[in-house]
């Protein structure tokens, strides 16, 4: 639908200081591979994007190609390009940042005009530029996107550092200027900017990791900023659209429609060839737009006031029907039915910001929002089935538009694969996307009945979905049912069947225990609150339930898991991997993130689809469950150990029985021993087996497990892909730190430091770290006077946590038993030192303790006294007794060193 | 305080005496209660930060869904179990909260293994209804499903669960720790939000927690030590001894507290409670103190006075096996006596009956003159009869085939536990006591 708003059509392109100017009649839509070779991040790609290109034809003087062919390509200083049916032409300099086209028209590329020159060696097109690459977030390949460690900001581009990147392309590629600002490191990235064509650097990307910019390209970029900006002050009082290079005016919309049908009626005519690709895009793009056109005056009639609102979009949803319209007709009308989805979009738009503003008590105005966002959604729906159903159509995911698919993803959620064979990276970015907003949708699905917890997600999907919506509305200036607003309608049409579940009822779970029971907890009534000051917020993040966006500190584990793991599921082959290391360096989670990351890697095709399964040896009462588990979740059967051991052979062992390549995650290996280490062989003989596609990942925390507990014949089957997490260092934890309270300052500098030092010296465990800090954090709430505004977690508080955690309480204890119980450890002490030995009979200390109470005339005390003191101090084990049976002649041994009991005496 | 003064106070019947019952059976019934349950109505004794600590930490979980793990250690009747009832009691009176909390109470002495612990949850947690009136499945099911049912839940649409876990070091010696693994990794996890309490009296609770699990376990910790003064403590036995003022006769409680808040300044009584106080800190022996001086009230008698006070703190610090000797014949108290000679001269070495047979005769041939010299079958039944009293161990387990007289034993009694049973020994023969004074005396 948002497709219908981006102007389209033909282009011109005027090259200065030669008045040779050349008509490009059809919308161009080659992509950039075909013109240079190379783009950015094509070498990572292995399926081609989908290319087609046009014709174009000279009409400027065809003698100068005799005229530069033998000599060396001439530069130029300006260029300017000039629309077809406009006299606006939009000039660009050498220096000037520029949009090129690319494979995604969403997402064209950005670059800096280097040179302009003529080549006549090229086949194509002897209009050549030469241009520096700056690369988009969502160019960078999916695996090593997390190595930028925070959320890239909306606009945020990087330079593209590499010398071996093409970038001599053909002038016709480009499409627009636009503005780059260069940011120092330390800057915030604007957010909220109203000017989507302005797009900031802040750091390089050279195909290995994000560096902050080169100073001298700092510099050099700040200088070009500033020029870029006093040259596009005239411009754009030349042009008459409102931002230059951008044609988002409706009535560029029309024209172009209007040229488009017409080009698709004529077919080929020999002035104007129309390839196939092109018409394809046509009638995708008008397509949907039909429906709305005989709305279109009703929709422009009502008003937009906020009670008609609400009406004007039953008409707009009921009067649609999927028939066809002529096309003249569409047209005429068609700009003002054009708008309406836009605004309501904005409508709904401003409804989430109610909501979000008055966010404790949002129940009414979420009620009040509701109706408005069905009908928008059941019209969107309607307005998509034409495609769907009756189209064939090359827009990817449409498939995912159908409920019923829908429903099977609901089923196995993780091995849903994109079925489109040639997909783009952007669009398989955003199918990501998709997967996790539908994540998102299932786990309402699953969890919560109350409407209350179900619309609390709503206003932060729909936001990100209105920004998406504005920032495609005014970035893109060509035009296509672009993935985003596939993305879009998959889930209003989800919701849509969340809110009428008479048409698309709810499937439950699979069942999963006997008698076909859910397990589940009772869900709540009275709503969870969100935290309320910043300490509050810098716990939860600090909560190890938290999720990080990223992992930082184990980029090499990820990679060299992430390798291990692709490489296996590239080569159709099996294989098994050791991981060890101590509790809480962060083993589990780094898989966890690696399958996640294979798992957007397979939805984008970039990798074979394979199916994921997670056992953890603590979760099972004996070893041999584990094949009930895996089988359980690998093809959803129920059977006794012995009988799926069974299964599972046959599965694993015999010729073709798996299409796909299993990952097996086993967790906590150790439990998995047993006298036999059948369970164990049998895990590292599978892969061995060349029909079985199995992976196995293991994971313990001895070092030398294999070494230790297998029989040679299963250490041997394990083989020797073997890694280490090691513990934290203090830097790291810092880092870990640091980037879960990116945005939350609760904590002082020195405080973070010293928890991570202490924690390092400690054990390198990234839980206790995080504990500790969220103890601190109540530690400063508790001890400071104004409850509204706390300050920061300062080392004094971090120092009582720690204290609190980690130091032994037997001192205190010692100090606040009673008289008798202290002198009864000074009588054990007394004894021990009388023997000699740190072992005495409770007989041998009585005698001591009565003289010891004669000493400091204390009442003699009885043997039945004492011997409750003694067992008293037995059960808090300060001091190890034997059991009770022997009497006085039990033997009693010291659970404090010596010297900490006389420590704690002494302080009285 | 004489029938004629009470008759002063009830004067508004004819059967004060019958009402005067009434209101004493009344606060006994008051004063038992408080002292026998630890119900979570009565105060809390200087662990204000502690309990904060906890309150705030449950309503945390309850309020904003936040799981976390804590441990409440302290030596036994340090008030632990006091503690949890009390925050969960103010949790309960929050509004909104009591129907949407879950409670699991475990107990480490009841559920002794993971698979009976699994069930108990799955019946608390009243997802038994899903599964059917009582719990089916086996272990392996069950611990599936519990984590299932676990694992669906998120922070803010499932209920909190609160699971408390009494005698938390006992579920540490299950096997591979599995249920506090899983537990303590819901915990850590974004899962249904839990908050997991364990009790325990044992301080190093933490080493007995295998790493893996110690990892997940959020290392909180409340010490409770009974950390109070006498100071504190005298005024805690006032505390508990006093009525509430909405009892029904309230000239029958003022007169008691009255009689209280002398008790608590006579010297006497301080120096019983001090006395108490340096042998124990917990209240529970406190309690256990006044029970026995609140048991000697009767109509007749009132109010507890300083005696009966006394009369408690003798009957609680009485050695009990001093007191066995009492109750023993004269040749059973002769064995003893030669036994502790036998031990004065071996050194602690084990003796068997026949060397305290030829150690009785000794005595009875040179010197005894009170004593009958009994047939060694009837000093042998003394001997057997010792033994059935614990006051003498056998070293090793009795085999049928071995002779009695010569199995080796041991003496579970101290020298100065002998001569002070014998000082207080009715009608003691004098030569039995010189013979215990000396091995030599009757040289």
């Amino acid at each position: 639908m948002s497709a219908s708003l981006r102007p389209h059509g033909s282009q011109g392109l005027f090259v200065t200081p030669q008045s040779m100017e050349f008509f490009r009649p059809e919308y161009w839509s080659g992509c950039r591979s075909l013109l240079q070779g190379i783009s950015p991040t094509q070498g990572l790609n292995p399926g081609l994007p989908h290319c087609s290109y046009s014709q174009y034809l000279y009409l400027g003087p065809i003698s100068c190609k005799e005229k530069y062919s033998f000599q060396l390509p001439e530069q130029y200083r300006e260029m300017s390009m000039k629309r077809e049916g406009y006299s606006t032409e939009i000039h660009i300099q050498v220096g000037q940042f520029v949009l090129i086209e690319g494979d995604d028209d969403e997402n064209p590329y950005v670059a800096k005009l280097v040179e302009l020159f003529e080549d006549d060696s090229e086949l194509y097109s002897k209009k050549r530029a030469r241009v520096q690459w700056f690369i988009r977030f969502c160019e960078v390949p999916v695996c090593k996107q997390h190595l930028l460690g925070r959320k890239p900001g909306t606009q945020e581009i990087f330079w593209y550092d590499n010398p071996t990147c093409n970038s001599n392309i053909s002038v016709e590629t480009i499409i627009g200027s636009v503005r780059v600002v260069a940011l120092a490191p330390d800057e915030v990235m604007p957010i909220d900017l109203k000017n989507k064509k302005t797009f900031f650097v802040k750091l390089s990307w050279n195909e290995k990791k994000f560096k902050p910019l080169p100073p001298e390209v700092f510099a050099q970029l700040n200088k070009l900023q500033e020029d870029n900006h006093r040259y596009q002050k005239p411009m754009q009082a030349k042009t008459k659209s409102a931002e230059s290079p951008s044609w988002t005016t409706t009535e560029h919309a029309v024209k172009r429609i209007e040229s488009r049908h017409s080009t698709s009626k004529s077919r080929h005519t020999a002035s104007h060839p129309v390839t196939p690709r092109a018409r394809k895009r046509l009638e995708l793009s008008s397509f949907p737009r039909t429906p709305n056109t005989r709305i279109s005056p009703a929709a422009s009639c009502a008003s937009l006031d906020s009670p008609g609102r609400m009406k004007r979009k039953v008409a707009f949803s009921e009067v649609m029907s999927p028939s066809k319209r002529s096309l003249p007709d569409g047209f005429q009308t068609s700009s003002p039915a054009l708008k309406a989805p836009e605004k309501t979009g904005e409508i709904q738009h401003s409804c989430t910001k109610d909501a979000k503003k008055t966010s404790p008590d949002h129940g009414m105005i979420l009620r009040a929002r509701a109706p408005a966002l069905k009908i928008t959604e059941t019209s969107e729906e309607r307005t998509l089935t034409p495609i769907g159903g009756g189209r064939k159509s090359s827009v990817v995911p449409s498939v995912i538009l159908k409920p019923e698919y829908i429903k099977r993803r609901e089923g196995k959620e993780p091995e849903v694969q994109d079925e489109a064979p040639s997909t783009s990276r952007i669009r398989r970015k955003s199918s990501v996307l998709t997967l996790n907003r539908i994540r998102q949708q299932l786990r309402f699905l699953g969890n919560s009945k109350s409407d209350e917890n179900d619309e609390e997600f709503l206003p932060a999907a729909e936001i990100s979905d209105c920004d998406s919506e504005e920032e495609e509305a005014s970035t893109t200036p060509l035009p296509r049912r672009t993935p985003n607003s596939v993305s879009r309608n998959l889930r209003s049409s989800m919701k849509s069947s969340l809110q009428t579940p008479s048409k698309t009822p709810k499937k439950t779970p699979e069942p999963r225990t006997p008698r076909d029971a859910t397990p589940r907890i009772r869900s709540r009534n009275l709503t969870a609150q969100g935290p309320t000051n910043m300490l509050e917020e810098a716990r939860l993040r600090l909560h190890v339930a938290a999720v990080p966006e990223s992992l930082p500190c184990r980029e090499q584990e990820f990679q060299d898991i992430y390798n291990f793991v692709e490489s296996k599921l590239l080569d159709q082959t099996g294989g098994c991997m050791y991981i060890s290391g101590v509790p809480g360096t962060g083993k589990t989670a780094t898989v966890h993130e690696v399958i996640c990351c294979l798992q957007q890697a397979a939805q984008a095709n970039e990798v074979p689809p394979f199916q994921y399964i997670e056992v953890n040896g603590m979760k099972l009462t004996e070893p041999h469950q584990v094949y009930v588990q895996i089988l359980q979740k690998l093809t959803g059967k129920r059977a006794t150990a012995n009988h799926a051991a069974a299964l599972l052979a046959k599965r694993f062992c015999t010729q073709g029985s798996s299409q796909e390549t299993t990952v097996l995650l086993v967790d906590e290996l150790d439990l998995l021993w047993t006298q036999k280490q059948d369970v164990m062989y049998n895990l590292f003989d599978w892969p061995t087996h060349k029909e079985a596609r199995l992976v196995v990942l293991t994971i313990a925390n001895t070092m030398d497990l294999p070494e230790r507990i297998m029989m040679n014949r299963v250490s041997s089957r394990l083989g020797l892909t073997r890694m280490c997490f090691q513990p934290y260092t203090h830097s790291q934890l810092r880092q870990i730190l640091l980037s879960r309270l990116r945005h939350v300052k609760a904590f002082e500098d020195d405080a973070i430091q010293l928890v991570a030092r202490k924690v390092a010296a400690l054990s390198g465990d990234a839980r206790r770290c995080l504990d500790i800090c969220r103890r601190a954090t109540e530690i400063c709430e508790f001890s400071c006077q104004k409850p509204d505004s706390p300050g920061l977690v300062t080392t004094a508080h971090l120092l009582e946590a720690i204290d609190e955690m980690f130091s032994s309480s037997y001192i205190t204890a010692i100090k606040n038993s009673s008289f008798l119980e202290q002198s009864f450890l000074r009588a054990i002490l007394a004894e021990f030192r009388r023997s000699g030995l740190e072992e005495a009979t409770f007989q041998q200390v009585y005698i001591q303790h009565v003289a010891l109470c004669r000493m400091e005339g204390l009442p003699y005390p009885t043997m039945s006294e004492t011997m409750a003191v003694c067992s008293r101090l037995g059960a808090c084990r300060l001091l190890l007794v034997e059991p009770s049976r022997n009497d006085v002649l039990r033997r009693v041994r010291l659970n404090v060193s010596q010297d900490d009991v006389l420590y704690a005496l002494k302080e009285e | 305080m004489s029938p004629a003064l009470a008759s002063r106070f009830f004067t508004t019947s004819a059967t004060w005496k019958t009402r005067t019952v009434n209101f004493i059976t009344h606060d006994d019934k008051i004063l038992r209660e408080r002292f026998c349950h630890q119900s979570p109505h009565g105060n809390l004794f200087g662990v204000q930060v502690q309990y904060k600590h906890l309150i705030e930490l449950l309503k945390r979980t309850a309020i904003h869904g936040e799981s976390n793990s804590i441990l409440i250690i302290g030596p036994r009747g340090s008030g632990k179990t006091m503690l949890i009832n009390h925050a969960l009691k103010e949790l309960m009176e929050i509004e909104g909260v009591s129907e949407n909390i879950l409670q699991v109470h475990l107990n480490g002495l009841l559920q002794i293994n993971d698979k009976i612990a699994l069930k108990e949850i799955t019946r608390q947690l009243n997802l038994e209804n899903v599964v059917g009136d009582k719990v089916f499945g086996s272990f392996a099911e069950n611990l599936s499903f519990l984590l299932e049912a676990l694992k669906k839940g998120d922070r803010t649409s499932s209920c909190p669960v609160i699971f408390i876990l009494d005698e938390f070091d006992l579920f540490a010696h299950h096997k591979n720790q599995t249920l506090l693994y899983n537990l303590l990794d819901i915990s850590q996890s974004a899962q249904t939000p839990v908050v997991i309490i364990g009790l325990t009296c044992r301080l190093d609770i933490l080493e007995l927690l295998e790493k893996r699990v110690k990892s997940r376990f959020s290392h909180r910790q409340i010490h409770l030590m009974n950390s109070f003064s006498f100071p504190q403590y005298l005024k805690i036995f006032k505390e508990q001894l006093s009525l509430p003022s909405v009892f029904p006769e309230e000239i029958f409680a003022e007169k008691w507290n009255e009689n209280v808040q002398s008790l608590s300044e006579d010297r006497s009584v301080k120096e019983v409670l001090q006395k108490h106080f340096n042998v124990s800190k917990n209240l529970r022996s406190l309690h256990m103190l006044l029970m026995l001086a609140l048991n000697r009230v009767t109509p007749s008698h009132p109010f507890i006075t300083a005696a009966d006070l006394m009369e408690a703190n003798q009957l609680c610090s009485m050695d009990s096996k001093g007191n066995i000797v009492h109750g023993l014949s004269v040749l059973e108290i002769c064995l003893i006596i030669a036994m502790k000679h036998l031990n004065d001269i071996y050194e602690e070495e084990p003796f068997n009956f026949q060397m305290v047979y030829n150690e009785f005769q000794k005595f009875v041939q040179r010197k005894a003159h009170s004593v009958y010299n009994f047939e060694k079958p009837v000093v042998m039944k003394a001997f057997e009869h010792l033994q059935q009293l614990e006051l003498i161990r056998p070293m090793e387990r009795t085999s049928v085939n071995a002779q009695r007289e010569y199995q080796l034993m041991k003496l579970l009694l101290d020298n100065t536990q002998i001569m002070n049973a014998l000082q207080k020994y009715p009608n003691c023969p004098t030569d039995v006591r010189q013979w215990a004074t000396s091995s030599l005396s009757w040289l």
